[in-house]
């Protein structure tokens, strides 16, 4: 363990680790309230007019978004494709990770200002009262230390900042919230809607952190549809450039880019004093002394920095009495399937961009059955449209000459693609360690992953394949039999990768109490998807950004008290 | 906040969707990158067969497919061998059918060749180098196609632009209601 650095050096009064959504939530929150914030991002600075590809055509690149050579076709392909704002993969040159044998799991890091939030899907879904207790609904995983009202009137500040589109729906599975309107459905959006009334699955509009009105300085969406690839004007929410560029303007906060955390380094009363970074320009060591830290490095680089942060004192890793850092790692459940319709054959094309994403989803219809042989709800996600064309688009078609030419121009925008994501319920096969022989390129041993899918999550996906064939069905749909066997998707893949710092009551079984404040580190918070006890099938950034606000609030207030 | 305004942000969309296409060198003329004169004309040749133009729309020879996959396979040698050994098989299976070689053999055999090797089903041992070259070619010219400006507009992608509301056109929603079934 490296010397503390001398007490000559800057004390901070938070130390924030990671720029994504908790990240960038926090700096948000406490430089708004007048405390100084260093934040470290393992990756660069953001700069959207020149980082982001929004607006560009493939033909503006040389290799027509396929990369070099066509390395997309050669085992090198880019995660959603060249033009969108990943700046990473499941893959990092020289940042390895392990998967156990027997285990798959794919991570995910996005090493750049504002983390995955440049790209990610922006579907912003508040979680369920019977989200926060599902061990009391069903018996299953463990009930959250706080409940639906207690989180509720964060989540409305961070939708009323972050801006989120949708209706009032008054469903008990879907809590309504502070909403712009949303843009109407597409074409094939309303086939679906038709389709659905008649099989008695809700289907209502997106609640996607898109602007549709002009908020907070920030113009409306111009509907380009290109959210992925980073919304220049800033019509969407990122971190980067909704939170952090505006928390620099108010002089409170020193960012540190290129600095990939090593170890959180504790004093001798057992509270963290420094943080312990590479400095990625010169692979020099360095310490940033503090007085509080808050993890928002994404819940499996928080896992490992706090497994990685040993001590006499705490030979297990940092705050980790219980064992449970790295434990309870779960993702959403993933299956997928496609069909051509018929109706859309032909139609008068139109501009349908829109936002970059679905209008309208299905949301969970079945909560209250309980003869479905499997215990969790799923959403849907529609997929469809007049795409602009991309490179790679068209590669099952055969044949050659007019007719080609005629099935290409057919075949444009007349499929409808369905995804599922659903809930995981967390088991004692699915987490991950420090592999103890492997260390990246700077020196830090690194992540080995552990992941089953249970029978729960099994028997979901194969109820997502024949919910997703009766609506096509009922559409006049083509589509090819989905196959008997059991397809589910890869875990990590669907990126919600979240549990393996949770939160709890008691020090025994968790990490965090019910601030997100470490149960052994009182000036150790965690503000990433790491604290969450379940992952419901809502997309978990929302309830990241409202959980850090509560965290940050409470950490601001027990500084004012001097208690941390 | 973002100082960049909607204006700004419209203004970006507008110069984006103007831009014109790269200078694609006329195809006939180009000194390939990678592959021989030869081998450039028969691929040049054989991207008019995959995508010909009609009367609404360029093909892929006036597109410059085979100059874009020379340029790539300028860049990937392993590209560059499924591309110089396709168009050796090609020749080679022209030669088997009493030609000189697939770029001067009369055009009913060129496309009695295509009708072979562009289906899967045809899958033989004396097919299978054929076919899985040409779904690489036909990948890569369909890829150089629907990304160039007219192969875009062929397609009738009416969008990368920016607009004040998202309007969905009523033509558009009642001709997919009226096909749908009741």
């Amino acid at each position: 363990m490296p010397q503390v650095a001398p007490q000559s050096a800057p004390v901070y009064d938070v130390v924030i680790i990671g720029s994504g959504a908790g990240g960038g939530t926090v700096t948000q929150i406490l430089t708004s309230m007048g405390i100084s914030v260093a934040l470290l991002e393992a990756g660069p600075m953001l700069d959207p007019i020149h980082d982001f590809k929004e607006h560009m055509w493939p033909w503006q690149v040389e290799h027509r978004g396929l990369g070099p050579g066509c390395q997309s076709y050669f085992g090198k392909p880019y995660p959603f494709g060249y033009f969108t704002a990943t700046f990473g993969g499941w893959e990092l040159e020289h940042e390895p990770y392990t998967v156990a044998e027997g285990s798959h799991f794919m991570w995910f890091r996005s090493r750049i200002l504002g983390g995955r939030t440049n790209h990610y899907g922006r579907f912003s879904f508040r979680f369920a009262d019977y989200d926060f207790k599902p061990y009391s609904r069903d018996g299953l995983g463990t009930d959250w230390p706080i409940s639906c009202d207690e989180l509720a009137p964060y989540y409305s500040r961070a939708e009323a900042f972050i801006g989120v589109t949708g209706t009032e729906e008054h469903l008990r599975g879907n809590p309504d919230g502070v909403f712009l309107p949303p843009p109407p459905p597409r074409v094939h959006e309303a086939l679906v809607q038709r389709a659905c009334r008649k099989l008695n699955i809700p289907c209502i509009p997106n609640r996607m952190a898109v602007l549709t009105r002009p908020l907070n300085g920030r113009p409306a969406c111009h509907y380009c549809g290109q959210c992925g690839r980073g919304c220049i004007g800033a019509s969407n929410y990122s971190s980067s450039q909704v939170q952090i560029l505006p928390a620099l303007a108010t002089g409170r906060l020193k960012l540190f880019t290129g600095a990939m955390a090593r170890e959180l380094l504790t004093d001798d009363s057992g509270r963290v004093s420094a943080v312990s970074y590479i400095d990625k320009a010169t692979r020099e060591e360095r310490q940033i002394r503090c007085r509080t830290v808050v993890l928002a490095a994404s819940a499996c680089e928080s896992a490992r920095l706090l497994l990685n942060s040993k001590s006499p004192r705490f030979s297990n890793g940092l705050a980790n009495g219980s064992g449970m850092v790295g434990r309870n790692l779960m993702d959403s459940v993933g299956f997928g399937m496609g069909a051509h319709i018929p109706a859309l054959d032909g139609m008068p094309k139109y501009n349908s961009d829109g936002m970059g994403g679905m209008h309208v989803f299905m949301p969970w219809w079945l909560a209250d059955r309980k003869d479905l042989g499997f215990p969790r709800g799923y959403h849907i996600e529609i997929g469809g449209g007049y795409g602009m064309p991309l490179a790679g688009r068209f590669t099952e078609i055969e044949g050659y000459g007019l007719p080609l030419k005629k099935e290409i121009r057919d075949n444009y925008g007349t499929w409808v693609h369905f995804a599922g994501r659903g809930e995981m319920i967390p088991n004692a096969a699915s987490f991950c360690e420090i592999d103890p022989d492997v260390v990246d390129r700077w020196g830090i041993p690194v992540l080995r992953f552990h992941f089953q899918w249970s029978d729960a999550e099994l028997k979901q996906a194969a109820h997502m394949r024949e919910t997703f064939a009766s609506i096509f069905d009922t559409m006049g749909g083509e589509y090819e039999k989905p196959p008997d066997k059991t397809e589910i998707s890869t875990g990590g893949e669907i990126i919600h990768e979240v549990g393996t710092v949770r939160m709890g009551d008691n020090a025994k079984t968790s990490v965090l109490n019910r601030y997100c404040q470490a149960h052994e580190v009182k000036n150790l918070f965690v503000a990433d998807g790491g604290p969450f006890v379940s992952n419901p099938d809502k997309n978990p950034t929302l309830t990241i950004c409202a959980l850090a606000w509560r965290t940050a609030e409470y950490l601001a207030e027990e500084m004012r008290k001097g208690n941390v | 906040m973002s100082d960049v305004s909607r204006r700004d942000v419209l203004r970006t969309a507008a110069i984006a969707a103007a831009a014109g296409p790269l200078a694609l060198t006329a195809p006939a003329q180009a000194v390939p990158k990678a592959l021989t004169q030869h081998e450039f004309q028969t691929l040049h040749v054989l991207s008019g067969l995959i995508l010909p133009a009609d009367k609404d729309s360029p093909g892929a020879m006036e597109v410059g497919a085979a100059a874009w996959i020379d340029l790539m396979a300028s860049q990937n040698a392993e590209l560059l061998a499924i591309f110089t050994g396709g168009l050796a098989w090609l020749d080679e299976a022209m030669r088997h059918r009493g030609h000189t070689d697939f770029l001067t053999a009369p055009a009913a055999a060129q496309t009695a060749l295509l009708d072979l090797i562009a289906f899967r089903r045809n899958e033989s041992p004396e097919s299978g180098p054929g076919i899985r070259f040409f779904s690489w070619a036909r990948r890569l010219v369909l890829d150089a196609w629907v990304t160039s400006p007219a192969g875009t507009r062929s397609l009738g992608y009416l969008g990368n632009t920016g607009v004040a509301e998202f309007v969905v056109p009523a033509a558009s929603l009642n001709w997919a209601i009226e096909h749908s079934p009741a």
